[in-house]
């Protein structure tokens, strides 16, 4: 077809030439939505995610009002402010979900994570083990003569830290929870 | 804006006592539904009982679980009222996805009721158990699984509300066969009290600023959507008034057709990948963009970085998340079309009813000029029948009628989008967002329900209407004289074209062999069929179609190698439309054909 310029036998490679043009900067965001308690809420949160091709970093989930059927699920996500921004809205607009906060842009807040290391080792390298965790206040939660089991809160930063030092001391099994997060103040 | 009707029964806040079946057709009467699509099987069966045993409700025995949710779709496009299914477990609720997902794209409130094995063999792989809500998670606004008979009525309530409230569309309830079959509390329907309330009024803020914008503009256009449709005629009437009192242009994608009447002075025709000239080059060089109700779709927008560069654009939509995922807004107002609409004409009003008028008529004057381009002239010869022809012939011959028109998808919905007018909302009935061929069909029969009087006419591509064509009984056991209109090219028109113009010619796939002669299926069914090939008889088969009292099945053969355009390819901008035939022969002038 002339008005193509495309030679008869030749070949437009892509109909689809529609990128946007919004910043591509990544950002990373942690949000708070309350949801209701009901079976499947989870899975429309995280179908919207898959769904739509967007990034789960954390997750974690739980009940916090049992009278109100409320759960509240803390996300650490990533995209470009206009992504976020997407995320968003459109976990605005699930019908089970009550509130959505970006606790990133919403002023000052504290996130947390608890996790569990368990560390195998003899000797010095158990008395390490032990001298390191006692620094960054994990708790010993169960010991046999070859293991312990470490227990620690913080935010993510200091727990990816502590399972850095761990790793050349034995470290055998991780269990994370993933972050909880409040806004500081009222 | 739309009021949902709600019959109050005697037994306003007494609770009853029945049976989780009874429930499902005493909510819908309450609901005030009359008409039911549906399909039944082994996980219904108590709820057709009740069927059964009452008159309130038709209920509309389809061919396939598809038909039934197009139909629902389709009656409630054409009535404004949420569109109602009821279908059986597994194979019943799997083949309802493709209609929920055309409802969720198009944003067309239908409210689909599936059996489901026992709550006490759910999870066991039993017979005909589907994970309904899993799969249709996606594909609807919001969905439930009902295990207490206690809450049924009240799940069908929200329901309702859910599917007819914010921006509209599908949901669904899965009602295990034991909740049906036990007995429970009926709750009568009131306000809903749930958390689900969006917001209706727009930030006065926003609309303020927009209506400054409105008062300076130099070059504006209204780029309006389904989403003035949705929001109920009181929104078209609304849009009327500030059209015609600003003397803006206006234009509207394919799902906002009839918001504004084709006849009207301001009207550009349809934009889009398919749009009108005029409509496309005012959104390219517009200084103000007024979306009302549309979701700046890539079938509209074409290539982004290239979409209408120097204006500024003010977006009105019910959905917060449709504002800035596609194009940024400067003016976003988040709201019903109807609500915002009411206020910018206020507030328009209180401040003198201000606009650029001499700025105005210099932008209609380069409106013209484009116009005159007139891209949508086509030649029919003697011989074949042009496509663009018939349609043209339809409306001449249809358009003072109390008309409904759906289609199916391909070539001759971008033509039926061309070449018909529409006057009024709620008059067309196409698949915008899914595309779905197979819809038009099933629609058509919805809307007749809905309007047992009108004249139903469903624009169809010979390829489209087969995939659908078991509703033929449907029309017949119904007495729905629906027009099946079918431009046959014997060929898949829109893929051929593709595939001309994007692959080089190598028509992959893309024609029928052994395509059924029209006539004898309709009579196999006995129905009517016509068959026409020469333009001279064209006028007369459509009389004779239009002419007849039930449904008719119409063999128009056409073109088979007719183009569609205007046509912005994908990935093109809206200044490098092909115009196609117009080109070749030469008929624009210089300035227009560097633009293809
Ligand atoms: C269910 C489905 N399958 C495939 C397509 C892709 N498709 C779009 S248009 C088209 C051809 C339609 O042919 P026909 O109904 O004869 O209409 P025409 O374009 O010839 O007017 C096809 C295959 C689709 N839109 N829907
Ligand atoms: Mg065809």
């Amino acid at each position: 077809m002339s008005a193509l310029k495309l030679k008869k036998g030749s070949t437009s490679h892509s109909a689809y030439n529609l990128r946007p043009t919004f910043s591509d900067v990544i950002e990373k965001h942690t949000l708070a939505v309350l949801v209701e308690n009901e079976p499947g809420v989870l899975a429309r949160v995280i179908g919207l995610f898959a769904g739509r091709g967007y990034n789960i970093e954390s997750l974690t989930v739980a009940e916090v009002d049992h009278q109100g059927h409320l759960s509240r699920i803390t996300i650490v996500t990533t995209g470009t402010p206009q992504v976020i921004e997407q995320i968003k809205a459109q976990l605005g607009r699930i019908v089970s979900v009550h509130e959505v906060h970006d606790l990133t842009v919403e002023g000052p807040s504290v996130e947390r994570e608890l996790a569990m290391f368990k560390v195998a080792g003899q000797g010095d390298k158990r008395v390490e083990a032990l001298r390191l965790a006692d620094i960054f206040r994990a708790n010993v939660v169960d010991s046999t003569l070859e293991t312990f089991i470490f227990e620690i809160t913080g935010a993510p930063e200091k727990i990816d830290a502590f399972a850095d030092l761990m790793r050349p001391l034995g470290l055998t099994e991780v269990a994370r929870t993933g972050v909880a997060a409040l806004p500081r103040g009222d | 804006m739309r009021k949902r009707q709600t019959a109050t029964s005697e037994h306003a806040d007494m609770t009853r006592q029945m049976t989780g079946a009874k429930m499902v057709v005493q909510a819908l009467i309450d609901q005030g539904v009359d008409t039911v699509f549906g399909y039944p099987g082994g996980a219904v069966l108590p709820i057709y009982d009740e069927v059964f045993q009452q008159n309130s409700i038709k209920h509309i025995l389809v061919r396939h679980e598809q038909g039934a949710v197009h139909a629902a779709e389709g009656y409630a496009r054409a009535t404004g009222k949420p569109g109602v299914c009821l279908v059986t477990s597994g194979p019943g609720a799997t083949n309802a996805v493709t209609g929920l997902t055309d409802a969720l794209m198009d944003s067309i409130p239908i409210i689909v009721l599936t059996g489901q094995v026992p709550t006490f063999m759910i999870g066991s792989d039993a017979f005909q158990e589907a994970d309904t809500v899993g799969i249709t998670r996606p594909c609807t606004k919001h969905n439930w699984l009902v295990k207490e008979t206690d809450k049924l009525s009240d799940v069908i309530h929200e329901a309702f509300h859910v599917a007819t409230s914010g921006r509209p569309g599908p949901v669904l309830i899965d009602i295990p066969k034991d909740v049906q079959f036990a007995t429970g509390s009926y709750n009568a329907p009131k306000p809903s009290t749930s958390h689900y309330q969006p917001q209706v009024k727009g930030d006065m803020e926003a609309i303020t600023e927009l209506v400054a914008a409105l008062e300076v503009a130099k070059r504006p256009v209204f780029y309006t959507g389904g989403g003035v449709i949705n929001s109920g005629p009181e929104a078209s009437q609304l849009l009327r008034e500030l059209v015609s009192s600003t003397g803006f242009p206006i234009t509207s994608t394919l799902m906002g057709l009839g918001c504004y009447p084709a006849s009207g002075k301001h009207w550009l025709g349809m934009l889009g990948m398919h749009g009108l000239y005029e409509a496309n080059m005012a959104m390219h060089d517009c200084d103000l963009m007024i979306n009302i109700g549309a979701r700046f779709d890539d079938r509209i927008t074409g290539r982004i970085d290239a979409f209408s560069p120097r204006s500024k654009k003010a977006h009105i939509d019910i959905d917060p998340s449709s504002i800035n995922k596609v194009i940024k807004a400067d003016i976003p107002i988040v709201g019903d079309v109807g609500h915002v609409l009411e206020d910018i004409l206020k507030v328009w009003k209180s401040r003198g009813r201000k606009t650029n008028s001499a700025a105005v008529a210099k932008w209609w004057g380069q409106i013209e000029e484009w116009k005159k381009v007139d891209c949508l002239k086509f030649k029919q010869g003697p011989k074949t029948i042009k496509p663009q022809h018939a349609l043209a012939r339809l409306e001449a011959l249809t358009k003072d009628h109390d008309r409904y028109i759906c289609t199916e998808v391909g070539q001759h919905q971008m033509w039926a989008a061309q070449y018909l007018n529409f006057e009024d909302p709620n008059r067309w009935m196409t698949s915008g967002g899914l595309g779905t061929m197979g819809y038009g069909f099933p629609a058509s029969i919805g809307v007749q329900m809905g309007h047992p009087d009108a004249l139903v006419i469903n624009v169809a591509g010979e390829a489209s209407w087969l995939m659908n064509m078991q509703e033929l009984g449907t029309a017949m056991q119904f007495n729905l004289p629906v027009k099946q209109f079918i431009l046959n090219n014997e060929r898949l028109g829109m893929v051929r074209q593709w595939q001309e113009l994007l692959h080089g010619e190598r028509y992959s796939h893309s024609w029928s062999e052994s395509l059924p002669d029209f006539v004898k299926l309709a009579e196999a069914f006995g129905a009517k069929g016509i068959i026409c090939s020469d333009p001279a008889d064209l006028d007369d088969a459509i009389m004779e179609m239009i002419n007849h009292d039930g449904p008719v099945l119409f063999d128009c053969l056409v073109e088979k190698h007719e183009n569609c355009f205007p046509m912005i390819p994908s990935g093109k901008a809206h200044n490098e439309m092909l115009l196609g035939e117009a080109d070749t022969q030469g008929v624009i002038d210089a300035k227009g054909s560097v633009l293809v």
